[in-house]
Protein backbone atom coordinates (compact mmCIF):
# COMPACT_ATOMS: atom_id res chain seq x y z
CA UNK A 1 0.00 0.00 0.00
CA UNK A 2 1.48 3.40 -0.95
CA UNK A 3 2.21 5.66 1.95
CA UNK A 4 2.21 8.83 -0.12
CA UNK A 5 -0.65 9.34 -2.47
CA UNK A 6 -0.81 11.03 -5.80
CA UNK A 7 -3.81 13.14 -6.72
CA UNK A 8 -6.59 11.04 -8.09
CA UNK A 9 -6.65 11.35 -11.89
CA UNK A 10 -9.91 13.01 -12.84
CA UNK A 11 -11.73 11.43 -15.78
CA UNK A 12 -11.07 13.74 -18.71
CA UNK A 13 -13.88 15.87 -20.05
CA UNK A 14 -16.37 14.99 -17.33
CA UNK A 15 -17.53 16.21 -13.99
CA UNK A 16 -15.23 15.29 -11.11
CA UNK A 17 -17.05 12.59 -9.12
CA UNK A 18 -17.84 13.32 -5.51
CA UNK A 19 -17.14 9.74 -4.49
CA UNK A 20 -14.69 7.40 -6.13
CA UNK A 21 -14.38 3.84 -4.91
CA UNK A 22 -11.94 1.57 -6.67
CA UNK A 23 -11.02 -2.02 -6.02
CA UNK A 24 -12.61 -1.78 -2.58
CA UNK A 25 -12.37 -4.92 -0.49
CA UNK A 26 -13.21 -5.26 3.17
CA UNK A 27 -12.17 -8.30 5.13
CA UNK A 28 -13.33 -9.27 8.57
CA UNK A 29 -10.99 -11.68 10.25
CA UNK A 30 -13.00 -14.03 12.35
CA UNK A 31 -11.05 -16.39 14.57
CA UNK A 32 -12.13 -19.92 13.73
CA UNK A 33 -12.52 -20.63 17.40
CA UNK A 34 -13.16 -17.64 19.55
CA UNK A 35 -9.83 -16.69 21.09
CA UNK A 36 -10.97 -14.06 23.51
CA UNK A 37 -8.40 -14.34 26.21
CA UNK A 38 -4.81 -13.33 26.12
CA UNK A 39 -3.68 -16.56 27.74
CA UNK A 40 -5.30 -18.66 25.05
CA UNK A 41 -3.91 -16.40 22.36
CA UNK A 42 -0.39 -16.66 23.77
CA UNK A 43 -0.57 -20.44 23.88
CA UNK A 44 -1.89 -20.69 20.36
CA UNK A 45 0.49 -18.13 19.02
CA UNK A 46 3.39 -20.10 20.43
CA UNK A 47 2.02 -23.14 18.70
CA UNK A 48 1.43 -21.05 15.55
CA UNK A 49 -2.14 -22.05 15.55
CA UNK A 50 -4.21 -18.91 15.51
CA UNK A 51 -6.52 -19.82 12.68
CA UNK A 52 -8.53 -17.04 11.14
CA UNK A 53 -11.38 -17.32 8.80
CA UNK A 54 -11.41 -14.55 6.24
CA UNK A 55 -14.81 -13.11 5.66
CA UNK A 56 -14.89 -10.77 2.71
CA UNK A 57 -17.76 -8.35 3.20
CA UNK A 58 -16.86 -6.50 0.02
CA UNK A 59 -14.77 -7.71 -2.88
CA UNK A 60 -13.29 -5.46 -5.57
CA UNK A 61 -16.08 -2.94 -5.71
CA UNK A 62 -15.75 0.01 -8.08
CA UNK A 63 -18.21 2.83 -8.12
CA UNK A 64 -18.57 6.55 -8.41
CA UNK A 65 -21.15 9.03 -7.25
CA UNK A 66 -21.40 12.30 -9.12
CA UNK A 67 -22.30 15.64 -7.60
CA UNK A 68 -26.04 15.75 -6.95
CA UNK A 69 -26.50 12.08 -7.79
CA UNK A 70 -28.48 9.61 -5.70
CA UNK A 71 -27.04 6.13 -5.82
CA UNK A 72 -29.12 3.25 -4.50
CA UNK A 73 -27.60 0.05 -3.20
CA UNK A 74 -29.68 -3.13 -3.27
CA UNK A 75 -28.89 -6.63 -2.17
CA UNK A 76 -29.90 -9.35 0.22
CA UNK A 77 -28.91 -9.56 3.87
CA UNK A 78 -25.15 -9.86 4.21
CA UNK A 79 -24.53 -8.50 0.72
CA UNK A 80 -22.20 -5.83 2.10
CA UNK A 81 -24.53 -2.85 1.86
CA UNK A 82 -24.00 -1.62 5.40
CA UNK A 83 -20.29 -2.30 5.17
CA UNK A 84 -20.13 -0.10 2.09
CA UNK A 85 -21.84 2.73 3.97
CA UNK A 86 -19.48 2.28 6.92
CA UNK A 87 -16.46 2.50 4.65
CA UNK A 88 -17.80 5.69 3.06
CA UNK A 89 -18.47 7.05 6.56
CA UNK A 90 -14.83 6.32 7.50
CA UNK A 91 -15.84 3.94 10.27
CA UNK A 92 -14.11 1.03 8.57
CA UNK A 93 -10.84 1.46 6.76
CA UNK A 94 -10.60 -0.44 3.45
CA UNK A 95 -8.63 -3.67 3.58
CA UNK A 96 -7.79 -3.17 -0.08
CA UNK A 97 -8.55 -0.52 -2.62
CA UNK A 98 -9.18 3.15 -2.26
CA UNK A 99 -12.00 5.47 -1.32
CA UNK A 100 -12.01 9.17 -2.07
CA UNK A 101 -14.78 11.51 -0.98
CA UNK A 102 -14.39 15.09 -2.14
CA UNK A 103 -16.77 16.74 0.26
CA UNK A 104 -18.41 16.67 3.66
CA UNK A 105 -20.22 13.56 4.82
CA UNK A 106 -23.40 13.24 6.89
CA UNK A 107 -23.91 9.66 8.05
CA UNK A 108 -27.53 8.71 8.73
CA UNK A 109 -26.78 5.09 9.50
CA UNK A 110 -26.83 4.87 13.26
CA UNK A 111 -29.08 7.74 14.19
CA UNK A 112 -28.48 8.77 17.75
CA UNK A 113 -25.41 6.59 18.27
CA UNK A 114 -23.96 7.95 21.47
CA UNK A 115 -27.19 9.30 22.91
CA UNK A 116 -27.21 8.89 26.68
CA UNK A 117 -30.47 8.06 28.45
CA UNK A 118 -29.66 10.02 31.60
CA UNK A 119 -28.82 13.25 29.79
CA UNK A 120 -31.45 15.75 28.69
CA UNK A 121 -32.43 16.23 25.07
CA UNK A 122 -30.48 19.48 25.04
CA UNK A 123 -27.32 17.83 26.39
CA UNK A 124 -27.69 15.00 23.92
CA UNK A 125 -27.92 17.42 20.99
CA UNK A 126 -24.50 18.76 21.94
CA UNK A 127 -23.01 15.34 22.65
CA UNK A 128 -24.25 13.78 19.40
CA UNK A 129 -23.33 16.91 17.47
CA UNK A 130 -19.79 16.72 18.87
CA UNK A 131 -19.60 13.05 17.86
CA UNK A 132 -20.53 14.06 14.32
CA UNK A 133 -17.67 16.55 14.29
CA UNK A 134 -19.48 19.81 14.98
CA UNK A 135 -18.05 22.28 17.45
CA UNK A 136 -19.82 24.40 20.01
CA UNK A 137 -20.29 27.41 17.75
CA UNK A 138 -21.84 25.29 14.98
CA UNK A 139 -24.28 23.76 17.44
CA UNK A 140 -25.19 26.98 19.23
CA UNK A 141 -26.09 28.47 15.87
CA UNK A 142 -28.20 25.48 14.85
CA UNK A 143 -29.74 24.48 18.16
CA UNK A 144 -33.08 26.22 17.70
CA UNK A 145 -33.49 24.85 14.18
CA UNK A 146 -32.68 21.34 15.39
CA UNK A 147 -35.33 21.41 18.13
CA UNK A 148 -37.82 23.03 15.74
CA UNK A 149 -37.34 20.26 13.23
CA UNK A 150 -37.53 17.52 15.86
CA UNK A 151 -40.68 19.20 17.29
CA UNK A 152 -39.39 18.59 20.79
CA UNK A 153 -39.40 21.98 22.54
CA UNK A 154 -41.67 20.60 25.29
CA UNK A 155 -39.25 17.82 26.18
CA UNK A 156 -35.87 19.31 25.41
CA UNK A 157 -34.85 19.62 29.07
CA UNK A 158 -36.21 16.21 30.09
CA UNK A 159 -33.86 13.22 30.27
CA UNK A 160 -33.82 11.09 27.17
CA UNK A 161 -35.05 8.05 29.07
CA UNK A 162 -38.56 9.52 29.14
CA UNK A 163 -38.58 9.94 25.34
CA UNK A 164 -40.42 7.51 23.10
CA UNK A 165 -38.35 5.73 20.48
CA UNK A 166 -39.96 7.92 17.84
CA UNK A 167 -38.89 11.06 19.67
CA UNK A 168 -35.35 9.78 20.00
CA UNK A 169 -35.05 9.03 16.30
CA UNK A 170 -36.54 12.43 15.43
CA UNK A 171 -33.90 14.12 17.56
CA UNK A 172 -31.17 11.97 16.01
CA UNK A 173 -32.31 12.77 12.48
CA UNK A 174 -32.63 16.47 13.26
CA UNK A 175 -29.05 16.67 14.53
CA UNK A 176 -27.58 14.48 11.79
CA UNK A 177 -29.24 16.54 9.06
CA UNK A 178 -28.94 19.95 10.72
CA UNK A 179 -26.73 21.08 7.92
CA UNK A 180 -26.08 20.71 4.23
CA UNK A 181 -23.51 18.03 3.50
CA UNK A 182 -22.12 17.02 0.13
CA UNK A 183 -22.88 13.37 0.76
CA UNK A 184 -25.65 11.77 2.80
CA UNK A 185 -25.29 8.12 3.71
CA UNK A 186 -28.74 6.71 4.30
CA UNK A 187 -29.80 3.35 5.66
CA UNK A 188 -33.44 2.97 4.71
CA UNK A 189 -34.07 0.49 7.50
CA UNK A 190 -34.16 3.44 9.82
CA UNK A 191 -37.63 4.85 9.55
CA UNK A 192 -38.01 8.02 11.55
CA UNK A 193 -41.30 8.55 13.37
CA UNK A 194 -44.74 8.18 11.82
CA UNK A 195 -45.66 8.47 8.15
CA UNK A 196 -46.15 12.22 8.29
CA UNK A 197 -42.82 12.74 9.95
CA UNK A 198 -41.09 10.44 7.47
CA UNK A 199 -42.45 12.65 4.71
CA UNK A 200 -40.98 15.68 6.48
CA UNK A 201 -37.57 13.96 6.62
CA UNK A 202 -37.79 13.05 2.96
CA UNK A 203 -38.63 16.66 2.09
CA UNK A 204 -35.57 17.87 3.95
CA UNK A 205 -33.31 15.50 2.04
CA UNK A 206 -34.92 16.51 -1.25
CA UNK A 207 -34.21 20.15 -0.40
CA UNK A 208 -30.56 19.30 0.16
CA UNK A 209 -30.52 17.30 -3.09
CA UNK A 210 -31.84 20.33 -4.93
CA UNK A 211 -28.97 22.30 -3.45
CA UNK A 212 -26.54 19.82 -5.00
CA UNK A 213 -26.07 17.14 -2.34
CA UNK A 214 -25.46 13.52 -3.29
CA UNK A 215 -26.69 10.46 -1.44
CA UNK A 216 -25.97 6.79 -1.18
CA UNK A 217 -29.12 4.97 -0.10
CA UNK A 218 -29.18 1.38 1.06
CA UNK A 219 -32.37 -0.66 1.11
CA UNK A 220 -33.79 -4.15 1.29
CA UNK A 221 -36.83 -2.97 -0.53
CA UNK A 222 -35.89 -2.14 -4.11
CA UNK A 223 -39.37 -0.78 -4.72
CA UNK A 224 -38.71 2.20 -2.47
CA UNK A 225 -35.61 3.08 -4.47
CA UNK A 226 -37.19 3.40 -7.89
CA UNK A 227 -38.56 6.86 -7.25
CA UNK A 228 -35.56 8.51 -5.69
CA UNK A 229 -32.46 6.97 -7.22
CA UNK A 230 -30.61 8.00 -10.34
CA UNK A 231 -28.65 4.77 -10.52
CA UNK A 232 -28.48 1.47 -8.68
CA UNK A 233 -25.73 -0.87 -7.56
CA UNK A 234 -26.62 -4.49 -6.85
CA UNK A 235 -24.35 -6.21 -4.38
CA UNK A 236 -24.35 -9.92 -3.65
CA UNK A 237 -22.04 -11.52 -1.12
CA UNK A 238 -19.74 -8.53 -1.34
CA UNK A 239 -19.47 -8.55 -5.11
CA UNK A 240 -20.80 -5.96 -7.45
CA UNK A 241 -23.30 -7.80 -9.64
CA UNK A 242 -24.54 -4.94 -11.71
CA UNK A 243 -24.47 -1.17 -11.81
CA UNK A 244 -26.54 1.11 -13.98
CA UNK A 245 -29.97 2.58 -14.66
CA UNK A 246 -32.59 1.73 -12.04
CA UNK A 247 -34.81 -0.36 -14.34
CA UNK A 248 -31.98 -2.54 -15.71
CA UNK A 249 -30.50 -3.32 -12.33
CA UNK A 250 -33.85 -4.09 -10.75
CA UNK A 251 -34.73 -6.41 -13.59
CA UNK A 252 -31.49 -8.33 -13.21
CA UNK A 253 -31.88 -8.40 -9.47
CA UNK A 254 -35.46 -9.65 -9.74
CA UNK A 255 -34.47 -12.35 -12.19
CA UNK A 256 -31.91 -13.65 -9.74
CA UNK A 257 -33.91 -13.39 -6.56
CA UNK A 258 -37.32 -14.62 -7.79
CA UNK A 259 -39.89 -15.23 -6.55
CA UNK A 260 -40.00 -11.86 -4.88
CA UNK A 261 -43.03 -10.42 -6.55
CA UNK A 262 -42.64 -6.93 -5.10
CA UNK A 263 -39.32 -6.57 -6.86
CA UNK A 264 -40.72 -7.76 -10.14
CA UNK A 265 -43.52 -5.27 -9.84
CA UNK A 266 -41.10 -2.50 -9.04
CA UNK A 267 -38.93 -3.44 -11.98
CA UNK A 268 -41.80 -3.43 -14.41
CA UNK A 269 -43.04 -0.16 -12.98
CA UNK A 270 -39.64 1.39 -13.50
CA UNK A 271 -39.16 -0.05 -16.97
CA UNK B 1 -16.76 22.25 -12.31
CA UNK B 2 -15.22 22.60 -8.90
CA UNK B 3 -15.95 20.60 -5.83
CA UNK B 4 -18.91 21.92 -3.88
CA UNK B 5 -17.67 23.18 -0.58
CA UNK B 6 -20.28 24.97 1.44
CA UNK B 7 -20.62 22.84 4.53
CA UNK B 8 -19.50 24.61 7.68
CA UNK B 9 -19.49 21.32 9.58
CA UNK B 10 -16.48 20.47 11.68
CA UNK B 11 -15.85 17.26 9.77
CA UNK B 12 -13.33 17.04 7.01
CA UNK B 13 -14.23 17.96 3.47
CA UNK B 14 -11.84 15.61 1.79
CA UNK B 15 -11.27 11.99 2.56
CA UNK B 16 -8.82 9.74 0.80
CA UNK B 17 -8.34 6.35 2.38
CA UNK B 18 -4.93 5.99 0.74
CA UNK B 19 -3.68 9.23 2.24
CA UNK B 20 -1.69 8.16 5.20
CA UNK B 21 0.29 10.32 7.54
CA UNK B 22 2.23 8.59 10.29
CA UNK B 23 -0.41 7.00 12.55
CA UNK B 24 0.69 8.87 15.65
CA UNK B 25 0.48 12.17 13.82
CA UNK B 26 -2.84 11.40 12.14
CA UNK B 27 -4.42 10.57 15.50
CA UNK B 28 -3.05 13.76 17.02
CA UNK B 29 -4.50 15.96 14.30
CA UNK B 30 -7.84 14.13 14.57
CA UNK B 31 -7.84 14.77 18.28
CA UNK B 32 -7.25 18.48 17.72
CA UNK B 33 -10.22 18.68 15.35
CA UNK B 34 -12.45 16.93 17.88
CA UNK B 35 -11.55 19.10 20.87
CA UNK B 36 -15.20 19.89 21.50
CA UNK B 37 -16.03 16.18 21.59
CA UNK B 38 -13.52 15.66 24.39
CA UNK B 39 -15.18 18.39 26.44
CA UNK B 40 -18.55 16.77 25.77
CA UNK B 41 -17.30 13.33 26.80
CA UNK B 42 -15.89 14.71 30.05
CA UNK B 43 -19.17 16.52 30.73
CA UNK B 44 -21.08 13.34 29.95
CA UNK B 45 -19.19 11.18 32.42
CA UNK B 46 -19.34 13.78 35.19
CA UNK B 47 -23.03 14.50 34.70
CA UNK B 48 -24.17 10.92 34.28
CA UNK B 49 -22.19 9.75 37.28
CA UNK B 50 -24.14 11.97 39.61
CA UNK B 51 -27.46 12.43 37.82
CA UNK B 52 -29.47 10.22 40.09
CA UNK B 53 -27.62 10.60 43.37
CA UNK B 54 -28.76 12.84 46.19
CA UNK B 55 -25.28 13.94 47.20
CA UNK B 56 -24.29 14.57 43.60
CA UNK B 57 -20.78 15.82 43.05
CA UNK B 58 -20.17 15.70 46.80
CA UNK B 59 -19.60 11.96 46.42
CA UNK B 60 -16.25 12.64 44.81
CA UNK B 61 -15.24 14.43 47.96
CA UNK B 62 -16.90 12.18 50.49
CA UNK B 63 -15.74 8.78 49.26
CA UNK B 64 -11.97 9.24 49.85
CA UNK B 65 -12.84 10.79 53.21
CA UNK B 66 -14.74 7.71 54.28
CA UNK B 67 -11.90 5.44 53.16
CA UNK B 68 -9.47 7.62 55.04
CA UNK B 69 -11.61 7.47 58.18
CA UNK B 70 -11.80 3.68 58.11
CA UNK B 71 -8.10 3.22 57.42
CA UNK B 72 -7.10 5.72 60.08
CA UNK B 73 -9.28 4.07 62.69
CA UNK B 74 -7.89 0.65 61.84
CA UNK B 75 -4.23 1.44 61.28
CA UNK B 76 -3.75 3.92 64.11
CA UNK B 77 -4.92 1.14 66.42
CA UNK B 78 -2.92 -1.70 64.88
CA UNK B 79 0.32 0.03 64.03
CA UNK B 80 0.11 2.86 66.56
CA UNK B 81 0.62 5.46 63.83
CA UNK B 82 0.20 9.03 64.87
CA UNK B 83 -3.40 9.47 63.75
CA UNK B 84 -3.35 13.01 62.33
CA UNK B 85 -0.21 12.50 60.25
CA UNK B 86 -1.44 9.17 59.06
CA UNK B 87 -4.87 10.51 58.04
CA UNK B 88 -3.31 13.12 55.79
CA UNK B 89 -0.80 10.64 54.41
CA UNK B 90 -3.60 8.23 53.44
CA UNK B 91 -5.92 10.87 52.08
CA UNK B 92 -3.30 12.54 49.89
CA UNK B 93 -2.10 9.17 48.63
CA UNK B 94 -5.60 7.95 47.86
CA UNK B 95 -6.57 11.13 46.05
CA UNK B 96 -3.72 10.71 43.60
CA UNK B 97 -4.08 6.94 43.36
CA UNK B 98 -7.81 7.19 42.62
CA UNK B 99 -7.06 9.68 39.91
CA UNK B 100 -4.66 7.24 38.28
CA UNK B 101 -6.88 4.19 38.70
CA UNK B 102 -10.07 5.89 37.51
CA UNK B 103 -8.38 7.46 34.50
CA UNK B 104 -6.78 4.27 33.24
CA UNK B 105 -9.76 2.01 33.87
CA UNK B 106 -12.07 4.66 32.41
CA UNK B 107 -9.95 4.94 29.26
CA UNK B 108 -10.24 1.21 28.69
CA UNK B 109 -13.92 0.83 29.50
CA UNK B 110 -15.06 3.87 27.51
CA UNK B 111 -13.31 2.71 24.37
CA UNK B 112 -14.90 -0.73 24.46
CA UNK B 113 -18.26 -0.22 26.07
CA UNK B 114 -19.40 3.22 25.06
CA UNK B 115 -22.24 1.56 23.19
CA UNK B 116 -19.76 0.26 20.61
CA UNK B 117 -19.50 3.81 19.33
CA UNK B 118 -16.31 3.27 17.37
CA UNK B 119 -18.04 0.65 15.22
CA UNK B 120 -20.87 2.99 14.38
CA UNK B 121 -19.46 6.44 13.90
CA UNK B 122 -16.11 7.92 12.89
CA UNK B 123 -14.14 9.62 15.63
CA UNK B 124 -10.53 9.73 16.81
CA UNK B 125 -10.24 6.65 19.00
CA UNK B 126 -7.93 8.29 21.53
CA UNK B 127 -10.73 10.72 22.46
CA UNK B 128 -11.93 8.26 25.07
CA UNK B 129 -8.61 7.96 26.86
CA UNK B 130 -8.04 11.72 26.79
CA UNK B 131 -11.57 12.32 28.07
CA UNK B 132 -11.10 9.73 30.83
CA UNK B 133 -8.00 11.55 32.05
CA UNK B 134 -9.89 14.85 31.76
CA UNK B 135 -12.69 13.43 33.89
CA UNK B 136 -10.09 12.19 36.38
CA UNK B 137 -8.59 15.69 36.55
CA UNK B 138 -11.95 17.25 37.34
CA UNK B 139 -12.50 14.73 40.11
CA UNK B 140 -8.96 15.27 41.40
CA UNK B 141 -9.61 19.00 41.58
CA UNK B 142 -12.78 18.36 43.58
CA UNK B 143 -10.99 15.96 45.90
CA UNK B 144 -8.42 18.62 46.78
CA UNK B 145 -11.17 20.49 48.66
CA UNK B 146 -11.71 17.89 51.41
CA UNK B 147 -7.95 17.36 51.58
CA UNK B 148 -7.50 21.04 52.44
CA UNK B 149 -10.40 21.00 54.90
CA UNK B 150 -9.13 17.92 56.73
CA UNK B 151 -5.66 19.40 56.96
CA UNK B 152 -7.16 22.55 58.49
CA UNK B 153 -9.31 20.54 60.88
CA UNK B 154 -6.33 18.52 62.05
CA UNK B 155 -4.36 21.67 62.72
CA UNK B 156 -1.87 21.03 59.93
CA UNK B 157 -2.87 23.52 57.26
CA UNK B 158 -1.59 22.64 53.81
CA UNK B 159 1.34 24.69 52.71
CA UNK B 160 1.53 23.81 49.05
CA UNK B 161 4.26 24.85 46.66
CA UNK B 162 1.65 26.45 44.41
CA UNK B 163 3.65 26.81 41.26
CA UNK B 164 4.65 23.15 41.34
CA UNK B 165 1.16 21.68 41.90
CA UNK B 166 -0.03 21.93 38.28
CA UNK B 167 3.32 20.61 37.04
CA UNK B 168 3.19 17.57 39.29
CA UNK B 169 -0.43 16.88 38.37
CA UNK B 170 0.45 17.25 34.68
CA UNK B 171 3.16 14.61 35.07
CA UNK B 172 0.71 12.21 36.72
CA UNK B 173 -1.86 12.91 34.01
CA UNK B 174 0.67 12.16 31.26
CA UNK B 175 1.62 8.92 32.99
CA UNK B 176 -2.05 7.94 33.41
CA UNK B 177 -2.80 8.75 29.76
CA UNK B 178 0.12 6.63 28.60
CA UNK B 179 -0.88 3.65 30.73
CA UNK B 180 -4.56 4.14 29.81
CA UNK B 181 -3.77 4.09 26.08
CA UNK B 182 -1.60 1.02 26.48
CA UNK B 183 -4.21 -1.02 28.33
CA UNK B 184 -7.00 0.18 26.01
CA UNK B 185 -5.14 -0.93 22.90
CA UNK B 186 -4.65 -4.36 24.47
CA UNK B 187 -8.24 -4.61 25.66
CA UNK B 188 -9.51 -4.10 22.10
CA UNK B 189 -8.00 -7.43 21.16
CA UNK B 190 -8.35 -9.41 24.38
CA UNK B 191 -11.39 -9.41 26.57
CA UNK B 192 -9.53 -10.50 29.67
CA UNK B 193 -7.25 -7.48 29.77
CA UNK B 194 -9.80 -5.37 31.66
CA UNK B 195 -10.33 -7.74 34.63
CA UNK B 196 -6.62 -8.61 34.70
CA UNK B 197 -5.68 -4.97 34.84
CA UNK B 198 -8.04 -4.31 37.73
CA UNK B 199 -6.41 -7.12 39.73
CA UNK B 200 -2.97 -5.78 38.86
CA UNK B 201 -4.07 -2.33 40.00
CA UNK B 202 -4.96 -3.67 43.44
CA UNK B 203 -1.58 -5.39 43.72
CA UNK B 204 0.11 -2.22 42.52
CA UNK B 205 -1.72 -0.19 45.16
CA UNK B 206 -0.32 -2.41 47.90
CA UNK B 207 3.18 -2.25 46.40
CA UNK B 208 3.03 1.54 46.62
CA UNK B 209 3.14 3.33 49.98
CA UNK B 210 -0.33 4.82 49.63
CA UNK B 211 -2.11 3.47 52.69
CA UNK B 212 1.02 2.72 54.69
CA UNK B 213 4.08 4.90 55.31
CA UNK B 214 7.38 4.20 53.55
CA UNK B 215 8.97 3.77 56.96
CA UNK B 216 6.96 0.59 57.45
CA UNK B 217 8.90 -1.17 54.70
CA UNK B 218 12.08 -3.09 55.55
CA UNK B 219 15.10 -1.34 53.98
CA UNK B 220 15.59 -4.15 51.47
CA UNK B 221 12.14 -3.65 50.02
CA UNK B 222 12.27 0.13 50.19
CA UNK B 223 15.14 0.14 47.69
CA UNK B 224 12.83 -1.44 45.10
CA UNK B 225 10.45 1.49 45.35
CA UNK B 226 12.72 3.43 43.03
CA UNK B 227 11.48 1.19 40.24
CA UNK B 228 7.83 1.91 40.96
CA UNK B 229 6.77 4.97 38.96
CA UNK B 230 3.56 5.38 40.97
CA UNK B 231 5.66 5.78 44.11
CA UNK B 232 7.39 8.75 42.49
CA UNK B 233 4.08 10.30 41.40
CA UNK B 234 2.46 9.86 44.82
CA UNK B 235 5.50 11.26 46.62
CA UNK B 236 5.78 14.19 44.21
CA UNK B 237 2.15 14.98 44.93
CA UNK B 238 2.64 14.74 48.71
CA UNK B 239 5.76 16.90 48.56
CA UNK B 240 4.15 19.80 46.77
CA UNK B 241 0.64 19.59 48.21
CA UNK B 242 1.06 18.21 51.70
CA UNK B 243 4.59 18.87 52.88
CA UNK B 244 5.14 22.07 50.97
CA UNK B 245 8.66 21.20 49.87
CA UNK B 246 10.27 21.22 46.46
CA UNK B 247 10.73 17.55 45.52
CA UNK B 248 14.17 15.97 45.26
CA UNK B 249 15.83 15.81 41.86
CA UNK B 250 15.66 12.03 41.97
CA UNK B 251 11.86 12.07 42.31
CA UNK B 252 11.46 14.68 39.61
CA UNK B 253 13.59 12.68 37.17
CA UNK B 254 11.66 9.50 37.95
CA UNK B 255 8.35 11.31 37.46
CA UNK B 256 9.47 12.90 34.20
CA UNK B 257 10.98 9.77 32.72
CA UNK B 258 8.01 7.56 33.62
CA UNK B 259 5.49 10.11 32.30
CA UNK B 260 7.33 10.67 29.02
CA UNK B 261 8.09 6.98 28.59
CA UNK B 262 4.53 5.81 29.29
CA UNK B 263 3.02 8.49 27.06
CA UNK B 264 5.35 7.74 24.15
CA UNK B 265 4.89 4.00 24.43
CA UNK B 266 1.11 4.24 24.96
CA UNK B 267 0.59 6.66 22.10
CA UNK B 268 2.68 4.57 19.74
CA UNK B 269 1.01 1.28 20.68
CA UNK B 270 -2.48 2.76 20.56
CA UNK B 271 -2.26 4.68 17.31
CA UNK B 272 -0.40 1.96 15.41
CA UNK B 273 -3.60 -0.07 15.03
CA UNK B 274 -6.18 2.63 15.77
CA UNK B 275 -7.87 2.47 12.37
CA UNK B 276 -8.51 -1.26 12.75
CA UNK B 277 -10.26 -1.01 16.12
CA UNK B 278 -13.68 -0.64 14.51
CA UNK B 279 -13.27 -4.17 13.13
CA UNK B 280 -12.88 -5.56 16.64
CA UNK B 281 -16.00 -4.29 18.36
Amino acid sequence: MPTRSRPWPAPSGSVVPLVEVSGLSVRYRVPRERVASFKEFAIRWLKRRVAYQDLWALRSVDLTVGPGEILGVVGRNGAGKSTLLKVLARVLHPTEGRVVVRGSIAPLLELGAGFHAELTGRENVYLYGALLGYDKRDLDARFAAIVDFAELWDFIDAPLRVYSSGMISRLGFAVATCDYADLYLIDEVLAVGDAAYQEKCRQRLITYRDQGASSVVVSHDPGSLTQVCDRLVWLDEGREMRTGPVGDVLEAYAARTLPLSSITRAASAAA
Amino acid sequence: MTVIDTAPAGNRRYYDSAERAAPWLEELSGLMRYRFLIRQLVARSIKTRYKRSVLGVAWTMVSPLLTMLVLTLVFSQIFRFQAADYALHVLSGLVLWNFFAQSTVGAMNDLMWSGGLIGRIYLPKSSFAVAAVGTGLVNLGLALVPLGLIALALGQPLNPVWWAVPLVIALSAAFALGVGLLVSSLSVYFQDVAPTYEVLLTAWLYLTPVIYPVSLLPPGLAAWLKLNPMHAHVELFRDVVLRGVVPSAELVVMGLVSAAGALALGWWAFTRKARDYAYQV
